[in-house]
């Protein structure tokens, strides 16, 4: 049963994102929303956890709140996708479950 | 009972700072008492609202803790704890409440309902789940 | 809203539960039992009792099934059953009785 994993705030002010790729299993999904974007940025002291997830894991991010804060794609980690709304809406569809950590 | 769904219920905040704790518990108690299949796991900084020896005549605010004590009642009896965030914290399960049910197919015997996984373990469990809440 | 007891009005929620968990007396349930016109019985009082110290452990009012399976363990089968008990409380045993033990209504009651 593979879940969806949301998170919404930023690494740096919470610690959801690290306990969700500490609790996640093999093959789930995870998609970054709201402030919970920053996670998805290479070159700070999160990124080497989220690049090493990434081997077990899909990462996501979502591009309409990237944009919004002014995070361009060339800064977003190797390996993790961008998807708009609709490809939000697909993420939860093709999943069982979905866990929105706080 | 076919309509029976496992409900997770993720509790990663502290007792007191924030609404979340007592939230969950009511949230739990809630489900419980509609006779669904109710488990729960203290994560993060989580395990704090399980600590013993809570006492809060001094705020004017409600002590929830023993709450926590009835969930056996509920039959609330998984209750599991990140290993990995009591180790962070410097804390052990003798530092928990001792959280017990009956377990009515072993002639009503008193069992721990605590149970203390790693992440690996957890992530396992929580895979099992058909809904998990997170608060 | 509030219920007269002894002369003092004890302000009470909008469906007759008492505000203050301390204000409660004997006297308390006597008279909400009186508005409801039952009259309280040793059995309604056992299970009153029970209620309170329920309430002062666990913090909470037990649900229904809950109070159900407690009272039959400590008073005993022919008293935890739903039939013992509606019988006594008849708007429900955990709301009515819960009402008159000074308990708040219990947490996922509607």
């Amino acid at each position: 049963m593979p879940t969806l994993h949301t998170i919404n705030k930023s690494p740096f002010d919470r610690n959801s994102l690290q306990t969700c790729l500490r609790l996640a299993n093999k093959g789930a999904a995870v998609i970054l929303i709201e402030d919970g974007v920053y996670g998805a940025m290479k070159g700070n002291t999160v990124s080497a956890t989220v690049e090493k997830a990434l081997s077990d894991l899909s990462i996501y991010v979502l591009g309409p709140d990237m944009k919004a804060r002014g995070v361009d794609e060339s800064k977003i980690i190797d390996g993790i996708k961008v998807v708009d709304y609709k490809g939000f809406v697909d993420l939860t569809v093709e999943n069982d479950k979905i866990n929105a950590w706080l | 009972m076919s309509d029976t769904k496992k409900f997770m219920y993720i509790n990663r905040k502290a007792p007191y700072g924030t609404i979340y704790a007592w939230e969950s518990l009511e949230v739990v108690l809630i489900g419980a008492a509609f006779e669904q299949e109710v488990a729960m796991a203290f994560v993060d900084d989580g395990v704090y609202q399980i600590l013993k020896g809570q006492d809060t005549s001094e705020l004017g605010i409600k002590n929830f803790s023993p709450t926590y004590s009835a969930l056996g009642d509920y039959d609330v009896n998984k209750i599991y704890v990140e290993k990995e965030s009591l180790d962070a914290r410097g804390l052990t399960v003798d530092d928990l409440l001792d959280l017990k049910y009956e377990d009515e197919d072993d002639d009503w015997a008193e069992k721990d309902s605590i149970q203390v996984v790693t992440s690996q373990e957890l992530a396992e469990i929580l895979e099992q789940q058909d809904v998990v809440f997170s608060f | 809203m509030g219920i007269e007891v002894n002369g003092k009005v004890l302000e009470t929620d909008e469906e007759g539960y008492l505000a203050n968990l301390n204000d409660w007396e004997p006297a308390v349930a006597e008279a909400m039992a009186k508005e409801d016109g039952t009259e309280l019985t040793e059995n309604h009082w056992e299970v009153i009792k029970f209620l309170r110290e329920y309430y002062e452990e666990y913090q909470i009012a037990p649900a229904v099934r809950v109070l159900t399976k407690a009272i039959g363990k400590k008073l005993g089968k022919d008293k935890g059953n739903s039939k013992y008990l509606y019988e006594l409380f008849p708007y429900g045993p955990g709301k009515q009785a819960c009402k008159y033990a000074g308990l708040p209504k219990p947490t996922g009651c509607v």
